[in-house]
């Protein structure tokens, strides 16, 4: 079937039409093909991409969900070439059982792996891996106007470093060879603490993160006066199968979208407050199985149409470590204000190791993501006040959440995105693109 | 560790089969028209635990080679605990009725081929006394309807050739397994238009189809409401039938 496709957010509204290509071998002709009557086309994957940076300029995207295969498994040294459209999931079921791990993952595993490389994603262990384009060996571009190319560090170095965090522009990514991780099993030792203040936060970090894979911190960003700047702080590490309960995997999956989003003041304070009193006031340390510590929200299925079908946005950024502390307070001071909140606000501290891409989000300091209910008066008051605090703090916005940021902001924040221009491939262009560069 | 002969091996739904028989280690013997996708779908299931995974080349609509790709199969195997039957096409309707070529080329690519396969089965497993057969016809064969009579004639023949060979083979313990998908999206159906609900994916119809296998069962309704939805089309008079959009 031919579907009509949006982004995770279904913010801006483009509803893509989707050409599937079902094996490797089609992706030449079908990038021909378009080229020649649309213009441009893009890669779409599965539709994890929040903002603008998955959706075609033309609205004819390529459909790469069906190239699951892998090609490739080297199960006793941990390497593994996979096809573009495999899920980091699909990677997990097979590998955590042969004790390994991918050694980056984001929030949801149902990201392709071409995603995860265009975008450059990060995880929770940023601190100590960096981000997934450090652990990508080689792949495969196809190219409309080269053909297919094996990038690597050594060959076609310029276009493997605009591939990686390159958001789908340098070519089609048909197959990518990754590292894993040894794990001792599928499960984790988390060691959680609530925190009452910023200041807080940053202490708990700088006493723990180190010491551990995985740092987290979920904030409420609501909370106002005394308990202004409440969370949970969470470090956790692999350890060996003492015998939890893998979760079910028949998960809730939201039918259908409700007309007005369920995501409003009232069901927010709850569950921020819940989550936090759920919590008790000491030092706790559990073993948990993977799936939950990794991927909380993976266990409803389309959470996202529980915002209703106006969708919804999310504000994510990364601010330096000099300017942290004092550009987290002001942020969620302008949060708490507005009173339009999250979910999960989720904070935690980005590391020094570098990514061999161009254009990748993180630096060291600090990550703030909040998702927001999509109502026209975000760009008119919120997103201009919060931008101008990440601004003052030198800090950048993430494309791949994105569907705000203006052309002068996004220019500023990623200097290598003149070389990415240069290396695009002329069959390829995006929403976002379209929106950063030439405005 | 399963001995796994798949014909139409690179079938959405036979794939999907394959992943989870993989999963256990199975042996496989994977036959269809093109090289480059067998060899990709092969190295996929070794990937996923596989212990072997052998590759045949052949257009199963030429039934004089068969003889050729069961002495090839049988011998690399050395015998087959399960043969899946996926291979099948869905030609335009409209082409259908005006075309005989198309029509009759419909016939012998989802029937004519099944039958001489199922034949060729049926002889080599009644000498081992042994395995599973397992062919997937449709919900489309069980009554004859105006938007797609050509493909739910073929799968009318192939429901109603397995049922046969199921209960003759019954006594020497062959299973025969009928299997009726309903919609699935694949990239055969890619482009039609499908009643959304009713729409299966590949994974839930093999999910449905090994557990069908492990079980023993004679005929399998693929996801499982298809088998009250016809049995109301069954037993629908002519005609109302023949009134309805169907």
């Amino acid at each position: 079937m031919s579907r009509h496709l949006s982004s995770w957010g279904r913010f801006p509204d483009f509803p893509q039409v989707e050409h599937r290509a079902d094996w490797r071998a089609q992706l030449p002709q079908c990038l021909a093909r378009l080229h020649e009557r649309v213009g441009t086309t893009l890669v779409y994957g599965n539709g994890r991409s929040y903002g603008d940076s998955c959706l075609a300029a033309s609205d004819n995207v390529i459909g790469t969900i069906a190239l699951d295969r892998f090609v490739e498994a080297d199960w006793v040294d941990g390497r593994i070439i996979v096809e573009a459209g495999v899920t980091l999931g699909q990677i997990l079921e097979l590998a955590v059982p042969r004790g390994w791990f991918l050694p980056v993952v984001p929030g949801t595993q149902y990201v392709t792996v071409g995603g995860a490389v265009a975008n450059d994603i990060h995880g929770k262990n940023h601190h100590v891996r960096g981000t997934f384009g450090r652990h990508v060996v080689s792949f495969g571009l196809l190219r409309s106007d080269r053909g297919i190319l094996r990038c690597s560090p050594q060959e076609n170095a310029d276009l493997f470093a605009a591939t990686i965090g390159g958001l789908g522009l340098s070519g089609v990514i048909e197959w990518i060879e990754l590292r894993l991780m040894p794990v001792p099993g599928g499960e984790l030792t988390v060691t959680e603490q609530r925190f009452t203040s910023i200041a807080d936060f940053f202490a708990l970090s700088n006493e723990l993160d180190a010491g551990h894979e995985y740092a987290v911190s979920w904030i409420d960003c609501l909370a106002r006066g005394a308990s202004a700047g409440r969370g949970v702080y969470a470090v956790g590490r692999h350890s060996a199968s003492t015998g939890i309960a893998m979760p079910r995997r028949n998960r809730l999956r939201i039918p259908l979208t409700p007309p007005v989003s369920c995501v409003n003041g009232l069901t927010l304070r709850a569950f921020n407050l819940i989550y936090y009193r759920a919590r008790r006031a000491g030092r706790s340390i559990r073993n948990v199985a993977f799936e939950p510590f990794f991927f909380p929200l993976d266990r409803i299925l389309e959470w996202n149409r529980l915002y209703g079908p106006r969708g919804f946005q999310q504000f994510q950024c990364v601010l330096p470590e000099a300017s942290a502390e004092a550009a987290c307070r002001e942020l969620l001071a302008a949060i708490g204000a507005s009173g339009r909140g999250s979910f999960l606000a989720v904070m935690k501290r980005c590391g020094v190791l570098e990514s061999p891409g161009l254009m990748s989000f993180p630096l060291p300091g600090v990550s703030l993501a909040l998702d927001f209910p999509q109502h026209a008066e975000l760009a008119l008051s919120l997103f201009p006040r919060l931008d101008a605090i990440v601004r003052a703090a030198a800090g950048r916005f993430y494309p791949a959440k994105d569907a705000h940021m203006n052309a002068a902001d996004f220019q500023r924040q990623y200097p290598g995105w003149t070389r990415v221009e240069a290396l695009r491939d002329p069959a390829l262009d995006s929403r976002f693109w379209q929106r950063v560069t030439r405005a | 560790m399963k001995r796994i002969m798949i014909l139409g091996a690179t079938s959405a739904i036979a794939t999907a089969c394959a992943r989870l028989w993989a999963a256990d280690g199975g042996r496989f013997f994977l036959v269809g028209r093109d090289a480059e996708k067998l060899w990709q779908v092969a190295a996929d299931l070794s990937a996923r635990g596989a212990s072997e995974a052998h590759v045949h080349v052949l257009d199963l609509t030429r039934v004089a080679d068969h003889h050729t790709l069961f002495e090839h199969g049988f011998a690399a195997l050395g015998a087959v605990d399960i043969a899946l039957l996926a291979h099948g096409i869905l030609s335009d309707q409209a082409l259908c009725q005006s075309d005989v070529g198309a029509a009759v080329r419909e016939f012998e690519t989802n029937a004519t081929s099944v039958i001489a396969l199922l034949t060729e089965l049926g002889v080599r497993l009644s000498a081992a006394r042994a395995g599973t057969i397992a062919v997937i016809s449709s919900v489309a064969g069980d009554r004859g309807r105006a938007s797609n009579y050509p493909y739910g004639a073929a799968k009318a023949a192939v429901t109603a050739f397995s049922a046969g060979l199921r209960a003759r083979l019954y006594p020497v313990g062959v299973h025969v397994l009928t299997i009726k998908p309903g919609p699935v999206a694949t990239p055969m159906t890619a482009g039609m238009r499908l009643p959304g609900l009713l729409v299966a994916t590949p994974e839930q119809v093999a999910r449905d189809i090994v557990g069908a296998v492990r079980a023993g069962k004679g005929t399998l309704y693929t996801p499982w409401f298809w088998r009250p939805i016809m049995v109301i089309i069954r037993a629908m008079p002519e005609a109302i039938l023949r009134r309805l959009p169907l």
